[in-house]
């Protein structure tokens, strides 16, 4: 059976012309500019920049401007641009020890070397509304030291030091990479991470909180969370030596988590790590605790059945784009489809006798 | 330092330097030259380590553009530049091309010189900003001492 599937190029094309005119909205308000979005709305960029795997804060605001703000769809808009470029090259691992850190807080050691630096923080604010925005109050500029900071090296090399602290294996081989081979399971800890560090922020979140009340349960303290500017260095064959190309910003978190000890290791803390394009510390400790959470069966802890601790269950649909693709589908027409089962389910009815009861039952 | 060294750290600080800065700095009109490759745009994956210092991850990819020139003279510029401006990246291939020549000491001083001192001052307003955040604990008595 043909179903009409012509006929729908006007209704789109007009479709798209009004969402032009709504996404521009009342043209006696002026036209927002990217650069206003990339200035003050950056965290809706950073967002985007993370979700959609790409680091382009130009790029991330024109997408939330096309999107009307729609995180999801920017993130889709950016995923698609990123098919477009060719790839030249890997950098080396980025040394987050170097950061130019902006916040650096440790909930295990206060008097932690570099000490703690909140940063332009949102913790604290009494999260009242500032009507004053609304008419565009003047910003002073915000105070600084004499001096710069200090040096903070990461907190956690202390505990590594005694032997505390589970040493981090080097990785062997080739780095494991999603976005050329489908994902396959079981998963190495480079491909979890890579999974996670652009996935949904609001999925991570409810899955670490899960943690938290007692689905895989394994507490949780954050070691240290920085945020800050960090050097991308890559290796120039044709010269033949490393240049720093790339400055960008990224979010650090190490969470310590008790391990009991095994027969053969004794007991010591290891470690769950986030690791996020922009400035987005919810989405770093949500990482830290799924990652941690994701080690459960390496490290012979009891699978509880929690979601977090499923690999497949976790990676399979922490991918916003992969999950809105598929839900969304279901709205397109599966006129075909639902005919077939409105037959099937006639002819059940049929079989049964349905058909021929009265309406009331009685 | 090396001449690599050298080399090393203008290509990084022009490939970081914004756009409209390394514009303001270099108007000028270019020497001739011939394309060895056109300004290319693309991504370069950036790589993490887990617990940030095991074993390597791929983190994600951020925006490049890059372009390779040769001078009349001879000489061959490169440039791997941060985001997606074709001219940035044509800029760029040519101070490196340029500040291999005589011409270095004079761009060394008007351009490289000015974009570090921007960058470092960028780094220490910043630092000096985070520094004003930073926590002095004291310790309360409690109860009668």
């Amino acid at each position: 059976m043909y179903v009409a599937v012509k006929g729908g190029a006007r209704a789109i094309a007009n479709a798209h012309a009004w969402l032009d005119e709504a996404r521009r909205g009342d043209r006696d308000v002026p036209e927002l500019g990217t650069d206003q979005i990339r200035e003050q709305l950056s965290l809706a960029v950073d967002r985007v920049m993370a979700e959609g795997s790409l680091y382009d804060p130009e790029l991330a605001a024109l997408a939330l401007k096309q999107a009307r703000g729609d995180t999801i769809e920017a993130v889709f808009l950016i995923r698609a641009f990123r098919t477009t470029l060719p790839r030249f090259g890997g950098s080396l691992p980025v040394a987050t020890a170097d950061m130019q850190i902006k916040r650096r807080i440790s909930a295990t050691y206060k008097d932690a070397p570099g000490g703690q630096v909140l940063g332009p923080t949102f913790d604290y604010t009494h999260r009242l509304l500032d009507f004053g925005l609304a008419e565009g109050r003047d910003v002073p500029p915000a105070p600084m030291a004499e001096t710069g900071l200090e040096s903070a090296p990461h907190i956690l090399s202390h505990l590594g030091g005694e032997g505390l602290m589970q040493a981090e294996p080097d990785g062997a081989g080739a780095v494991p990479d999603l976005t050329r081979d489908p994902l396959e399971f079981p998963a190495e800890r480079a491909l979890r991470l890579q999974a996670l560090a652009r996935g949904d922020e609001g999925f991570l979140l409810s899955l670490a909180y899960s943690t938290q009340r007692g689905y895989g349960r394994n507490h949780a303290f954050v070691g240290e969370l920085r945020i800050g500017a960090v050097r991308v260095s890559a290796h120039l064959p044709e010269l033949g030596f490393d240049i720093e190309f790339a400055e960008i910003v990224l979010t650090e978190c190490e969470s310590v988590n008790q391990f009991q000890g095994s027969k053969t290791a004794p007991a010591q803390f290891t470690r769950g790590y986030g690791l996020v394009f922009g400035q987005s510390e919810r989405k770093a400790i949500s990482m830290a605790l799924v990652d941690r959470a994701l080690r459960a069966q390496e490290l012979g802890e009891d699978m509880s059945g929690a979601p977090a601790q499923d690999a497949e269950f976790v990676l399979s649909h922490c991918d916003n784009i992969q999950s809105s693709g598929f839900l969304e589908h279901i709205k397109l027409p599966h006129y075909v489809d639902f005919q077939a089962e409105l037959e099937l389910v006639r002819k059940l009815r049929r079989a049964a006798g349905a058909d021929a009861l009265p309406e009331a039952a009685e | 330092m090396t001449d690599s060294d050298t080399r090393r750290d203008w290509m990084g600080l022009i490939a970081r330097a914004p756009a409209a800065r390394l514009d303001a700095l270099w108007p000028d009109d270019a020497p001739p030259f011939d394309w060895l490759r056109r300004p290319e745009q693309g991504s370069m994956m950036v790589q993490g380590r887990a617990g940030a210092v095991g074993a390597a991850f791929n983190l994600g990819e951020v925006t490049v553009t890059r372009a390779s020139v040769r001078l009349s003279c001879g000489a061959v510029g490169h440039a791997l530049v941060q985001g997606l401006d074709a001219r940035k990246a044509e800029r760029a291939a040519l101070l490196d091309a340029l500040l291999q020549t005589p011409a270095q000491v004079e761009l060394s001083a008007r351009v490289l010189a000015p974009l570090r001192a921007a960058e470092a001052q960028a780094q220490q307003d910043s630092a000096r900003r985070a520094a004003a955040t930073k926590v002095d604990f004291f310790t309360m008595v409690r109860g009668e001492g």
